[in-house]
């Protein structure tokens, strides 16, 4: 059974009485332990196409399935607490609480999922040296380089032993050197513990490290094809 | 961990928590400060009444009330004092004749209350004797002596040993005049009492207007404990309710007799609350301003933590918290100001003197001891978490109503 699965996917923004239609008709389904990258240029509709998948907004038309559930079918309530348990969530920017330190902001997230102090601890402490990060502990976001700020948000992210984890153009904001590091990181995690990556990203140099590759053009899949590495 | 964010939360943004904390600060201190010093110095005011003036209760005819003239003395006195001076809660009871009059010196002339009393009660039941600032106080043994107040005094020009003139009206309807001899000048600070009542021996004044010595037109009662007035009284009722209902006596506490400083003294509590509610409500407008400031400068940040799975109620608590952080810091810096202010002033007492002159006339004192119940500060810490938690809802609200999709986009 897939991950994840998507069918007939629309989206239409209808703001100012002239609908933007941002998705047009998705169609996919993502298996587990995949590294999938949605490609595109900025407008295409990524963001929009992973929001819904992550629950964050609701489709137009069409259905998100996860694990064979309709996520459609939740309660706004039990949606919030179903993303805490099920979906781990990097963003391009502002993925991390400010006044907490690198290992609080992850350890955060497992407070909320109501973990015990002592397994957030040895967790926190394991996830920043697996991200490569290990002495940054107790040092904040602000004094994190944008890569090591994101690098926490994916150890954030992998702390909640989520079902998959999806990453909204996650180097967007770094330089190259960076930008390969994280993906490298991201990689390894993705084979060492066989979790199911979903991100997006104009970037041609992290679409070369994709084992799978969407393009979306205009709100629809253009191409979908699966790379051997 | 959400408390520790919002607290950490709090310190985001130093000059404009500041800026708010100073704002709750001097509110409530001056809230809290112009309380204890309109308490002080009502209590005071209450002090100096029950202990000059008025002492715990008093009974009159009460004819008496209507018309302060002497005929209207209490019937049979004896019956009332011996009665009352053996009761435990009785301090001392003095019984007094008073008559209306005109003191006059060569310099000048004002009219006055006289009243007549027994010294060695009187000494037992006010305190005025205390407040003798030039001469000494009556003595039984003196010949013709009178005490006046300092106000009275500078009036008439009269120095301690001047000779003074009453003349009074007599029982058979002539003048009557009397010489005394000026023993002893008073300030109580309050210039109304201090300009109008002169005392002489009981037995003076009947000789002066020809009357018996036992008349009382008042008999004035003061109890170790004050907070037992009111008992007391009714006490007293309860024993002597047949006078009272044929209108031969009628007590009345000290509240009865200076109904406005009972009413100050019931309704201050009320004044402070006043005040402390007033300076909330306008402090909570400060609040919500700047929490709203605060969700809308997180819009990402927040919609983040939505996104990740921070379920509404904990979103809620986390800008309530804030909030309740924010006031309760301006909360406790300004009552510890409050508290050290009047703990100082409590001891040595704020100088008005500059306007001391309008103070007595109102019946003050100059010096005034600011105090605060303790029950006071704590009522107020209640009601600033109370500010506090009102002041977070809507700010809360407008947090929760944000959408994580469209937040993280911003
Ligand atoms: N809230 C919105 N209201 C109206 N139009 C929107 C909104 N969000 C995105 N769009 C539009 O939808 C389209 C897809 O946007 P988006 O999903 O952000 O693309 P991408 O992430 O690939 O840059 C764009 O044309 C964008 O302008
Ligand atoms: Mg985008």
């Amino acid at each position: 059974m897939s991950i994840i699965k998507i069918e007939n996917l629309h989206k239409t923004y209808n703001e100012t009485q002239v609908p933007v239609h941002a998705v047009r008709g998705i169609d996919l389904e993502f298996q587990e332990g995949e590294f999938t990258a949605i490609v595109g240029p900025s407008g295409c509709g990524k963001t929009t196409f992973l929001n819904m998948v992550g629950g964050l907004d609701k489709p137009s038309e069409g259905t998100v399935i996860i694990e064979g559930k309709d996520i459609a079918l939740l309660s706004s309530r039990q949606l919030i607490d179903y993303r805490l348990q099920n979906i781990g969530f990097v963003f391009q920017s502002y993925n991390l609480i400010p006044v907490l330190t690198a290992g609080e902001n992850i350890a955060f997230i497992m407070e909320l999922q109501g973990k015990s102090k002592k397994e957030r601890t040895e967790r926190v402490k394991d996830l920043l040296e697996q991200v490569g990060i290990g002495e940054k502990i107790d040092v904040r976001p602000g004094q994190l380089s944008g890569g090591q700020q994101q690098r926490v948000a994916v150890a954030r992210a992998l702390a909640s032993k989520p079902r998959f984890i999806l990453a909204d153009e996650p180097t967007a904001n770094l330089d190259s050197k960076a930008t390969e590091e994280l993906l490298d990181m991201m990689a390894e995690m993705n084979r060492k513990y066989n979790i199911t990556f979903v991100f997006s990203t104009h970037d041609q140099r992290v679409i070369n490290r994709a084992e799978r590759l969407i393009t979306l053009t205009d709100g629809q899949v253009t191409e979908d094809i699966s790379i051997d590495r | 961990m959400i408390i520790q964010i919002s607290w950490k939360n709090v310190w985001r943004n130093k000059a404009r928590s500041l800026v708010i904390m100073s704002a709750i600060t001097i509110g409530l201190f001056g809230g809290i400060f112009s309380y204890a010093v309109m308490l002080g110095g009502t209590m005071q005011r209450l002090d100096s009444a029950i202990k000059n003036e008025t002492a715990n209760l008093q009974l009159h005819n009460p004819a008496y009330l209507l018309e302060d003239d002497i005929k209207n003395s209490i019937e049979n006195p004896q019956e009332y004092i011996q009665f009352i001076e053996q009761l435990p809660e009785v301090q001392g009871i003095s019984d007094r004749l008073k008559s209306t009059a005109m003191i006059s010196t060569a310099y000048g002339s004002s009219g006055v209350i006289l009243n007549g009393v027994y010294p060695e009660k009187e000494i037992k039941t006010t305190r005025l004797f205390e407040s003798i600032t030039d001469g000494e106080y009556l003595l039984e043994n003196d010949q013709i002596p009178i005490v006046i107040g300092d106000k009275l005094a500078k009036k008439l020009n009269a120095d301690v040993g001047d000779k003074l003139i009453l003349s009074a009206p007599s029982i058979d309807g002539e003048v009557a005049y009397g010489a005394y001899i000026l023993k002893g000048i008073y300030d109580t600070q309050n210039d109304m009492f201090d300009g109008m009542q002169a005392f002489i021996k009981k037995g003076d004044l009947a000789e002066l207007v020809g009357i018996e010595e036992n008349t009382t037109s008042e008999i004035a009662i003061s109890l170790f404990d004050t907070e037992l007035s009111d008992e007391f009284t009714a006490k007293l009722s309860d024993k002597f309710l047949s006078k009272i209902e044929n209108k031969s006596i009628v007590i009345r506490t000290w509240k009865e007799i200076d109904p406005l400083i009972g009413m100050m003294v019931d309704n201050m509590s009320y004044f402070g609350w006043l005040f402390v509610v007033i300076i909330l409500i306008a402090l909570i407008f400060g609040i919500i301003n700047t929490m709203l400031m605060v969700v809308l400068e997180r819009v990402r940040e927040i919609g983040m933590l939505m996104a990740i799975g921070m379920n509404k109620i904990r979103v809620f608590a986390m800008i309530m918290w804030e909030t309740v952080f924010l006031s309760i810091t301006g909360g406790i810096i300004g009552m510890l100001f409050s508290l050290g202010f009047i703990t100082y002033f409590k001891t040595y007492g704020m100088d008005f003197s500059m306007i001391a002159e309008g103070m007595n006339s109102l019946g003050f004192s100059s010096v005034i001891y600011p105090e605060a119940p303790l029950s006071f500060y704590f009522e107020v810490s209640i009601m600033i978490v109370i500010t506090a938690i009102l002041a977070s809802i809507y700010p809360a609200l407008k947090a929760l109503k944000l959408h994580p999709a469209e937040a993280v986009r911003e």
